[in-house]
């Protein structure tokens, strides 16, 4: 399979990422500047971990408005898994592909620790291949990672499916809130759009893919992508929205 | 343009030039210097940037050894070979006056700076450590809140800065104590890898090359901070806030990315970063150490805001800039790059042969003055040196008995023993996914993936050992660094240092800064690690006198095998403790002695460095059988503390139960002796390890078991037991408690 890594000015797990899925997963990756308008000739997109643009202003806010968004913009219409860790769904927050948005960390203290995390449906190209209920440990690190959004869009995110991994206690499972590393509402670590191809977290799947690293539970998400492309897995709701396979 | 003011005493004075070195600039110049030229050479023949007070007693390190590519004093920075034709270039600078005014930002371009020292090697920059001394945080009161206030702001610049620019700040220390009060230490490390042929040069060689400046613009922030940096901070300090200048990691990151691109197409003929003394020290220097000459126009220099003087241009310490010498017919390519990331690059000079260095503005000549002499021509001095008496030897009767259960509770919230994990919490400490081991146990330990290499990396420094015996207490900053790094599986290669000390022209405390160098470099020739670089900082005082002496040792070494790699938490219900090293007794300079009966006194611990050497060695070599479970060294707070953090400082607790004897329970439990480790094996191995030691001449003993969710010390008298739960929480959450009360 072939990956796009969107590099920002002030990317910063752009590396770790190509990384991952290259010496990790085995797979082909490739650095998409962010000056290009096109991204043909990829099957999965992932934008990124970092400090896009500095973050001056607010995550992702100005990266939103980079030439490279137009192309991932229409990737996600065309159907392709889009997969933002980090500032990358900030990203895609900001840029309207995902719904809510990423608030200042309720304790005003940037954080970097392992937390853990619950998949909550297999449902999907980036879950696919974990039952549910499986508990991943992978770490956190950023200042704004407080997932919000308005009580009818929460609502909707849970009708259809959409909150893909949630923040939990590793032993017990349940999302308490002591398990909760930026006061997300309704402990959401990561959700899906309705389409069900897009999809975005704050915990880094790219520095758990390595026993070095004490984990390597983050290689589950990306070979649930991998499965979905090679047309492994049964395929979510719509097999009008999932990418051609080698496209 | 205005006129420029005309030279007086007055204005050399100010300048902190003295008559006599105002002398030697007239002798250099053979004419009166312009006002431009006394600024240019008042930031030069700082301290920060020429080393006058301290070279002499520099020259006293081991500096060379086989695995040394650059030495101390070349370049940015030093570098090791690692292997494989891989290098590593680290170096260690402070940031101290600058962060006692503006903790953040002092902190943060503290980051910066030495950031821009390791990519301007031609490294691509792979974590980072900190060393930070504070005044007293716990308590109320006008001066605590302000120690409070310093330390949130400069773990907040430091996290602001590392974590945008995505290097992982995996380590290092802090410690508090009233002497640092009003005057705090930041001392950062970084180091990067690259392979051995891209070693960059800060040179300026080829008549004809053209001199880029790359990066930001050049504002009036940081005017002359290197001269600042170069005084006691008073209370009228605070009116040099405009000498501390603004970060912006963003652009750092751009210019880092930018500069390695450039650097690996073989078109750049020397590189120099524009750090203290800015466009002035980038030009001198490299002029310098090509023997050459460089011309600049200032009229071409990008700049953030009109009507900058040459005075202002020469001396602002604005960050992120760095001078590039290009190939010459290589321009294009240059340009490319930087347009590529969006950074300004300007041609502003050339490089000649006249040994000049030579600022115009336009047609007219500002500055112009000998490089070599600018650059490495500083006066030097050797200061009046006035020893201070020895400490008496703590007669413990004098030490009443104390509740002893309390105590060790007491210390474990001590801020300098209690968890860090409140400020390593705030770094990204994950990024470049290489950190094996994260901040907290005895070395950080990372995982090199462009090298393929383990590395493992340690500040240490006793400050209240130096102060008590300067010399003593600097053996065993660096023995304490090399122990960490051997209880992590690693042998140590090379030093970086940061001596902070007082006001060299007051006699001890010059006599602190000889004894200390002395000590350093005796230990760095014992354990074959030459001192590849770092930085000196003096006027560390307040208005109640100088600083503790604090020599920081940042050490690196190298894990072969990715088993060897060693924690130092226990691991399994059943497995025994061994104490290896004598139990010994001595309290004095202790952390028991001064938190808990307020005495900052006595003699620090003695160090045999031939124990030393011995227990390293064997401790490696046992940790390579794979047979050591956990290894921790005893420091601060003694064995109980030791025993204490190796039952907590694990994702899961573990009690344990040990045994000693000895005259007094409180001289067993908290002593600082050194050359002892705790380690932890499985039961059906103790015997045999233990046997290994003695082979070594290494003392050993079993001294309890792993197990249970209590810490039990069993004496002849008496038995001292804490629930694991109390000791994991006292020890954790203590700093977060005190600082979220501020």
């Amino acid at each position: 399979m072939r990956f796009a890594v969107i590099q920002f000015p002030g990317s910063n797990c752009d590396q770790d990422c190509l990384h991952a899925l290259r010496d990790d997963m085995a797979q082909e990756a490739e650095y998409v500047w962010h000056k290009t308008d096109s991204l043909a000739g990829f099957d999965a997109v992932v934008v990124p971990g970092g400090f896009s643009y500095g973050d001056y202003l607010r995550c992702g806010a100005i990266a939103r408005f980079s030439p490279v968004m137009a192309a991932v913009k229409t990737a996600a219409a065309d159907g392709p898994p889009v997969f933002g860790v980090c500032n990358g769904f900030q990203i895609l927050c900001e840029s309207g592909l995902l719904p809510g948005a990423l608030i200042r960390n309720r304790s005003l203290q940037f954080v970097c620790e392992e937390v853990g995390l619950r998949v909550e449906t297999s449902d999907s190209p980036f879950t696919c291949a974990i039952p549910v209920g499986t508990i991943l440990r992978m770490p956190v690190a950023h200042g704004e990672g407080c997932y919000f959004a308005d009580h009818e869009t929460l609502r909707d995110l849970e009708t259809h499916d959409q909150v893909l991994v949630r923040y939990v206690d590793a032993k017990t499972g349940e999302p308490v809130a002591a398990a909760n590393p930026n006061g997300s509402l309704a402990n959401i670590a990561g959700v899906c759009n309705r389409e069900r191809n897009v999809f975005g977290l704050m915990p880094h799947p790219d520095r758990a893919c390595n026993r070095r690293l004490g984990s390597e539970d983050g290689k589950r998400i990306f070979q649930s992508v991998i499965d979905t492309l090679a047309g492994r897995r049964p395929a979510p709701k719509d097999d009008a929205v999932l990418a051609p396979v080698g496209a | 343009m205005q006129s420029e003011p005309a030279i007086t005493p007055e204005l050399v004075a100010k300048h902190g030039l003295t008559p006599e070195e105002y002398q030697r600039i007239e002798t250099i110049l053979g004419r009166t210097p312009n006002f431009t030229e006394l600024g240019v050479f008042s930031v030069m023949w700082s301290e920060h940037c020429s080393y006058k007070n301290s070279r002499i007693e520099l020259r006293k390190f081991p500096t060379e050894g086989p695995r040394v590519l650059v030495k101390a004093g070349e370049e940015n920075a030093g570098v090791i070979d690692v292997g494989d034709g891989w290098g590593v270039a680290f170096k260690m600078e402070s940031h101290n006056h600058p962060s006692a005014i503006e903790p953040f930002q002092g902190a943060a371009t503290g980051v910066g700076g030495i950031i821009r020292d390791i990519f301007t090697m031609g490294a691509r920059p792979v974590f980072s450590l900190n060393s930070l001394r504070f005044g007293p945080i716990q308590g109320d009161g006008e001066a605590v809140r302000t120690n409070r206030r310093l330390f949130a702001g400069v773990v907040a610049g430091i996290s602001h800065y590392g974590n945008c620019i995505g290097i992982p700040t995996i380590g290092g220390e802090i410690y508090f104590d009233e002497s640092y009060q009003g005057n705090p230490l930041v001392n950062v490390f970084c180091l990067g890898v690259l392979r051995h042929e891209q070693i960059a040069r800060g040179a300026a060689k080829g008549v004809g090359n053209p001199v880029f400046y790359v990066g930001a613009e050049t504002g009036r922030d940081g005017l002359a901070g290197a001269a600042f940096a170069s005084r006691d901070l008073t209370e009228e300090s605070k009116e040099d806030r405009p000498a501390v200048q603004v970060g912006d990691p963003f652009k750092e990151k751009l210019h880092l990315d930018a500069c390695l691109e450039l650097l690996a197409t073989d078109a750049v003929a020397g590189i120099q970063d524009m750090g203290a003394a800015g466009l002035t020290c980038s030009t001198c220097e490299t002029a310098s150490r090509g023997g050459s000459g460089v011309e600049i126009d200032l009229n071409l220099v990008p700049q953030r805001e009109p009507g900058m003087t040459p005075y202002e241009i020469l001396l602002s310490e604005s960050q992120e800039r760095m001078l590039i010498i290009a190939k010459k017919g290589r321009e294009a390519e240059v340009q490319a790059i930087f347009d590529k990331w969006d950074l300004p690059c300007a041609r502003i000079g050339v490089v000649n042969d006249d040994g000049m260095m030579r600022v115009k503005v336009g047609d007219r000549v500002a500055a112009e003055i000998p490089a070599r002499a600018l650059a490495d021509e500083a006066p030097l001095y050797r200061r009046e040196a006035k020893a201070r008496p020895p400490e008496p030897p703590l007669d413990l009767a004098t030490v009443p008995e104390v509740d002893l259960h309390a105590a060790l509770l007491t210390l474990l919230a001590h801020p300098t023993i209690a968890s860090k994990h409140w400020v390593w919490r705030q770094y990204d400490h994950m990024v470049r996914t290489g950190t094996m081991v994260a901040p907290g146990s005895d070395a950080a330990v990372f995982y090199v993936r462009e090298a393929g290499k383990i590395l493992a990396a340690t500040s240490d420094c006793n400050a209240l050992y130096c102060k008590l015996d300067p010399r003593e207490g600097a053996r065993i900053a660096v023995a304490e660094a090399a122990r960490n790094l051997a209880c992590s599986g690693a042998t140590p290669l090379a030093v970086t240092d940061n001596l902070n000390f007082g006001n060299p022209h007051r006699p001890e405390n010059f006599w602190q800064l000889r004894e200390c160098v002395e000590g350093l470099a005796e230990m760095c020739r014992a354990f074959d690690t030459p001192v590849t670089g770092g930085n000196v900082s003096l006027y560390n005082e307040n208005p109640d006198g100088a600083i503790f002496p604090t020599p920081t040792v940042g050490m690196v070494g190298l894990i072969e095998d990715e088993t060897h790699v060693t924690t130092q938490n226990f691991k399994a219900e059943g497995d025994v403790i061994l104490l290896l090293g004598e139990p010994g007794d001595e309290l004095g300079g202790s952390q028991f002695l001064a938190v808990v009966h307020g005495r900052k006194e006595g003699l620090p611990p003695r160090l045999n460095v031939e124990h030393e050497l011995a227990l390293q060695k064997a401790l490696r070599d046992l940790i390579r059988t794979g047979k050591i479970r956990s290894a921790h060294d005893c420091s601060e707070g003694g064995l109980a503390v030791a025993l204490a953090e190796c039952c907590v400082s694990g994702a899961e607790q573990i009690g344990a139960a040990f045994w000693l004897e000895g005259i007094r329970d409180d001289q067993m439990l908290f002593n600082e002796s050194q050359s002892r480790v705790v380690v932890s094996v499985a039961a059906e191995d103790a015997a045999t390890i233990l046997a290994r030691f003695s082979e070594a001449g290494v003392p050993a003993q079993e001294i309890g078991r792993v197990g249970g969710m209590e810490l039990t010390a069993e004496f002849r008298h008496t038995t001292y037991s804490w629930p694991v739960e109390t000791l994991r929480e006292t020890w954790h959450d203590s700093i977060g408690k005190i600082m979220g009360a501020s």
